[in-house]
């Protein structure tokens, strides 16, 4: 159906898409994990209260949160450049890819955070526990199974962030689907493109559910 | 010894101010099982979460052995709190930690290394006699289970006092009655000082030596539990005792009588003695005679004839026998 060159592309486009994808959310936790606990935290009913810290925090992630990501793609190109030392290919896109994860993640992770029983964090406290050992002991750990479940939300909106990689003459699926399908009315390879991005949706949020399943201990066994 | 003076304790919202807490004062021995009593509302879990300042009480103030709370840093009062253990109504164990991993955590904490820990949680909970649950997760354990496990947890900090909130007001009554001699078992065998809140009679009746009732955030009576049992003085600590609702019985119009028997008497008929003399019939509503502190106690009520001069002979009558207490019930 394809030949050699097309099939190629597509293999490309598929690991593209995975670097993209991976990297991203990977810096986008290294990020958003630390903005989302501190969200929990300094929130009113949290374990350390700050009302101007949590203000601040919220403003910064709805801010965030809000910009389309067309727009933040062109917007922070000199802070790509700065880091990855280009503007333009597939590396570059996983900066403005990261910048807009960061806030979405912070949010996935602090609603995963509030579904922790307060109870279990009022006997940690009772025992004398720091607010550090609270978060990494309690927090973390009962929350894993919400938190991979958010993680696995959150590749799936990345890979359709990536979509719009592109415009920064960035690789991927997304981008291929795009220009074959819609720039050159090639619809075999936006069909078999667009398949393989459910395809890897699907597959992420398989494989998440069933992590997210296996590590729950509340469950009856 | 826990020193509580003159607690006060207020939450505020917008619209409404709610005093939880007033004016609350009262004193724990050491290796003492306190109790305190209340309905719903009065103000219980408030003061004992004041205990180890979960909550911040507006005013008054907590000594515990010779260290006053409001005074201490935030570090000292983490270094206090590994002293105060805490069981809760509904457990708060980590549910994605196995057993052995709950009972760890405060040693954990403290900064005990992780093999040392391990042999220790295992003691503990052999003895709360749950040694071969160690690897089970809280999920897969009952009700009474898990509250083992979070005694386990307690021991595990070797606290000097141990304070049950609502501990036992989630289990069904023989759980109930297995937990209490537990918490006994420890009070005794560790000389931990125990400070229970709840709004059942028959846990403080179960295991306290003392105890006091707390009525819309006031401390209205306190007493040893025998005498507060025998002879309930305030209306607050008689409703607890009598634990019943009079409407039906207020039908038929007749005195209700509660009668409380002392230490072993328990076993002669007053009540059919009394209708043998009378010739006239009485009415028990509600009776419950059990083993208490190894002596049998237990209180009955009952309703008089509508016949006012022969209630009130029969006053007269149950009032000279040394066996029994007398109250009328409103």
């Amino acid at each position: 159906m394809f030949d050699s060159s097309t099939i190629n592309m597509i293999l490309t486009g598929i690991l593209d898409t995975l670097i993209m994808v991976f990297l991203s959310t990977l810096f986008g936790y290294l990020f958003g994990l630390p903005l989302g606990i501190a969200l929990f935290a300094f929130d009113k009913d949290g374990i350390k209260p700050n009302k101007t810290i949590y203000r601040i925090l919220d403003i910064l992630v709805n801010v965030g949160r809000s910009i389309p990501f067309l727009i933040l793609l062109i917007l922070i190109i000199p802070f790509t450049r700065l880091i990855v030392g280009k503007s333009y290919g597939t590396m570059a896109t996983v900066v403005p890819l990261t910048v807009s994860a960061i806030p979405f993640i912070g949010r996935m992770v602090e609603s995963s955070l509030k579904e922790v029983d307060k109870g279990v964090i009022e006997a940690a406290q009772s025992m004398g526990a720091s607010n550090f050992t609270i978060i990494l002991r309690v927090l973390l750990s009962e929350a894993r199974p919400s938190l991979i479940n958010g993680a696995t939300i959150c590749l799936g909106t990345i890979v359709g962030y990536s979509a719009m990689a592109g415009t920064v003459g960035g690789g991927g699926l997304g981008d291929i689907a795009i220009r074959y399908g819609y720039y050159r009315y090639d619809t075999g390879i936006m069909i078999v493109t667009v398949i393989i991005i459910i395809l890897l949706v699907q597959l992420f949020q398989a494989i998440g559910n069933k992590l997210s399943k296996s590590l729950d201990k509340r469950k009856n066994i | 010894m826990i020193k509580v003076s003159h607690l006060t304790k207020t939450y505020e919202t917008k619209d409404i101010k709610v005093e939880a807490l007033k004016d609350v004062s009262f004193e724990v021995n050491d290796g003492e099982i306190y109790g305190i009593i209340g309905l719903s509302g009065a103000g219980k879990s408030t003061l004992i979460r004041c205990l180890n300042r979960l909550e911040k009480p507006n005013s008054g103030s907590i000594e515990i052995d010779g260290d006053k709370l409001e005074e201490l840093s935030e570090k000292e009062l983490r270094l206090k709190r590994r002293k105060i253990g805490m069981i809760f109504q509904s457990f708060n164990l980590l549910m994605q930690s196995n057993v052995i991993d709950n009972v760890c955590f405060p040693m954990t904490i403290a900064g005990i290394n992780k093999k040392e820990a391990k042999s220790k949680a295992l003691e503990y909970l052999k003895v709360v006699g749950l040694e071969n649950k160690a690897n089970a997760y809280p999920s897969q354990l009952s009700g009474g289970q898990k509250q083992r496990v979070a005694i386990a947890r307690v021991l595990a900090s070797n606290p000097e006092i141990l304070l049950c909130d609502e501990a036992t007001s989630a289990l069904d009554p023989e759980t109930t009655k297995q937990i209490l001699t537990l918490i006994k078992d420890i009070n005794q065998k560790y000389n931990i000082t125990v400070f229970i809140i709840t709004h059942q009679m028959s846990v403080i009746q179960e295991i306290c030596n003392r105890c006091a009732v707390l009525e819309n955030g006031e401390l209205v009576e306190e007493n040893t539990v025998d005498e507060l049992f025998r002879n309930p003085k305030t209306d607050a600590a008689k409703r607890l005792i009598f634990n019943t609702t009079n409407k039906a019985s207020k039908l038929y119009g007749g005195k209700l009588l509660r009668i409380a028997f002392e230490e072993t008497n328990s076993l002669d008929p007053v009540i059919a003695n009394m209708i043998l003399e009378f010739k006239q019939p009485v009415s028990i509503l509600q009776s419950d005679i059990s083993l208490i502190h190894g002596r049998s106690k237990g209180q009955m009520l009952i309703q008089l004839p509508v016949d006012e001069k022969i209630a009130n002979q029969m006053i007269d009558y149950l009032a000279k026998n040394d066996s029994v207490v007398v109250q009328e019930v409103n």
